[in-house]
């Protein structure tokens, strides 16, 4: 939203404030779970939406289970980035299952992806790893575990769209050089030391040049066994 | 000058060297009792009911605060400290026979917290509180000392410290003890009520308030002069306010059950925690009981007040001061209100906010850049949010928006500059 779009939308809630009837002295705040986690839209766009050219992920709709397992994983070190960390060091368990539970319940449009940049080869590459993997090198399709429509699976695998490219990018390295981790066995630290860096690139490109699935999208489950050890997709 | 004159001369420096030296060391062993370093810990375990009073005491010590990892076992160490003197990493404190205190028996406990010696001899580095915890008397660290004992044995080797010379040195930290260290008992004051002892005996021993709360020499040791009287926490760069100074966060004027809110729940009508100030609420005053927290209320509560510093800054430029309207407008008016009212119960005031107008603008710059959730407790188990600023403003935003809380609806606070914010965010 503009700053100025954004002016109005305070000047219109100031101006429902001053109708409102004779309520003490203050803003119209409303004590609601989206009214206390404020603190995560600046970042990850207004209700949990990703803006498409930024760097923050998409949180709306994503799986309960993922987004609790990445809060404690915030909270507890397995993954770095200091402001997130900032934020829920002090938070319970309790209130961090609350606060994934209703990012998990928003079912919002997805915003248009940006026009893919890289050349048709690497795409269709990307395209193949994303959908077939690479059986010789015990690389499962992306889609065994985080669903056909890449829309992810519950109860705890994420989806794969709506995501910003370097955002995708900065996961692998992550992965690769230990800085984001998760509960042993970790699948996706696996795949992406099996990844080659010029295949990280295909399938990130041609995942964020896909456009996510309407509004409503049915929910699907994760179908154990996953095709790979994993400690933290089931639960 | 003669052979005879420079020998005379060259004996008399080493005099005074040794007579030096041996000062020192005299220093560094007072009131210190010697220690039979092959004493096993005892074969028994203790009884559940010491060992469930040493988790309460650890707990009011904050233990774990340091000497656990960030998701590393508790009490396992590993957590580094960072001074203005190199990193200091926290030991293993579980009864590993190899890489924790496994063998140490519980005088060599003591003299750690009691005297700041190793099991081994050598000197700990004050970064552990002991010139707080040496308050502490023998049956509290003895029963710290079974709780430790308890614990599942984790192995976990020390890392060493990162210190820079000369500051890794022993015979360094021996003259700085000898300077700035000196042992203590807690002797309770005749004429004060049982619950003044107790939270006294609380705040200036194992609650190590002043590890944060006073300021500090260029050689990292406490000043005297006003006690608690708050000063700016090394390295972290938040302002611990002065317990002292009612016009900080001192609580001589508040009603006792406000206090005890504000340690056992992070919140309180007229203010919350924030920064370092949550830590210390999670992980250690909400499980104190309320008569603990009722003594340190009262104890705070009688700190002598200190006077407030004369405002000598001149007031805040129009422009800054209508940048930071606008910017006000934009993103703090919907939660903090049109006129920094805020709205009761869910989002703190920001008029008349002791916090906001804090002359140190550390905290203010802090919190806007950071934001942050009040750390959650029984009291407050689904705290609002503050969002980071810093995704979304400049420095030099930052700092007129802070400009004008502080200044917008009374007593003026010293204008915020982005090189402020630089240095303090």
């Amino acid at each position: 939203m503009s700053r100025r779009a954004e002016r109005l939308a305070a000047a219109a809630l100031l101006a429902l404030a001053a109708l409102a009837p004779a309520r003490a002295a203050g803003p119209a705040v409303e004590d609601s779970i989206a009214q206390r986690v404020q603190a995560c839209t600046v970042c990850h766009g207004r209700e949990g939406r990703a803006t498409p050219d930024g760097y923050f992920p998409r949180i709306a709709g994503k799986p309960a289970g993922y987004l609790y397992n990445q809060l404690v994983n915030f909270r507890d070190g397995r993954r770095r980035y200091a402001p997130m960390t900032y934020l829920v060091e002090h938070l319970s368990d309790a209130y961090l299952h609350e606060i994934a539970g209703h990012f998990a319940t928003l079912d919002l449009p997805y915003a248009p992806p940006l026009p893919a940049q890289a050349p048709a080869a690497a795409l269709a590459q990307g395209e193949r790893l994303v959908r077939e993997g690479d059986a010789a090198r015990e690389l499962p399709a992306c889609t065994r575990c985080h669903g056909e429509r890449m829309t992810g699976a519950e109860p705890a695998i994420p989806g794969l769209l709506g995501l910003p490219r370097d955002y995708l990018l900065a996961q692998f390295g992550a992965w690769r050089n230990g800085q984001r981790r998760a509960a042993a066995p970790d699948c996706m630290a696996t795949i992406a030391q099996r990844l080659r860096p010029d295949e990280i690139t295909a399938l990130a490109g041609w995942l964020a040049a896909q456009q996510p699935p309407a509004a409503g999208a049915p929910k699907v489950r994760a179908q154990a066994p996953l095709p790979i050890d994993c400690g933290s997709g089931l639960r | 000058m003669s052979a005879r004159r420079w020998m005379l001369a060259g004996v008399g420096t080493v005099a005074v060297v040794v007579a030096l030296a041996a000062a020192v060391l005299a220093l560094n062993r007072l009131d210190e009792a010697p220690l039979d370093a092959t004493a096993a810990p005892p074969a028994t375990a203790f009884d559940a009911a010491t060992v469930a009073r040493g988790a309460y005491l650890a707990r009011a010590g904050n233990c774990i605060g340091c000497h656990t990892a960030r998701g590393g076992a508790e009490y396992a160490g590993g957590r580094g400290v960072d001074t203005p003197f190199g990193t200091v990493y926290a030991p293993n404190l579980t009864p590993d026979r190899e890489t924790g205190l496994g063998t140490w028996s519980a005088d060599a406990f003591w003299r750690a917290l009691h005297n700041g010696r190793s099991k081994d001899g050598r000197l700990l580095t004050p970064a552990f509180p002991y010139p707080s915890y040496t308050r502490v008397n023998r049956e509290d660290a003895d029963a710290i000392y079974a709780f430790l004992r308890s614990l599942p044995p984790v192995r976990q080797p020390n890392r060493p410290h990162a210190l820079r010379f000369p500051y890794d040195n022993q015979a360094a930290l021996a003259v700085w003890r000898a300077l700035f260290f000196r042992p203590g008992r807690f002797e309770p004051e005749a004429g004060r009520s049982a619950a003044w002892n107790r939270g006294s005996y609380l705040v200036r021993g194992l609650g190590h308030c002043e590890a944060c709360h006073a300021e500090r020499n260029w050689l990292g040791a406490t000043r005297g002069g006003i006690e608690l009287g708050g000063g700016l926490i090394p390295m972290q760069g938040w302002y611990a306010p002065s317990l002292a100074a009612p016009h900080e966060a001192g609580v001589q004027d508040w009603p006792e059950d406000e206090v005890v809110a504000l340690l056992g729940g992070g919140v309180a009508p007229r203010g919350s925690v924030m920064g370092p100030m949550s830590e210390v609420v999670f992980r250690s005053t909400q499980h104190l009981s309320r008569e603990d927290l009722r003594a340190m209320a009262v104890f705070l509560k009688s700190l002598p007040p200190a006077a407030a510093r004369a405002q000598t800054a001149p007031p805040p430029g129009g422009a800054a001061m209508r940048r930071g309207e606008a910017l006000y407008g934009d993103h703090c008016a919907a939660c903090h209100g049109e006129r920094g009212e805020g709205a009761a119960g869910l989002y703190p005031p920001l008029a008349g906010n002791r916090a906001v107008a804090l002359r140190a603008p550390h905290n203010v710059v802090k919190a806007i850049f950071h934001g942050g959730f009040a750390p959650a407790t029984a009291a407050n188990p689904r705290p609002f949010g503050m969002p980071p600023f810093a995704q979304l403003l400049s420095d030099a935003e930052v700092a007129d928006v802070a400009t004008y809380i502080r200044n917008a609806w009374g007593p003026a606070a010293p204008e915020v500059t982005a090189l402020d914010v630089l240095q303090a965010r």
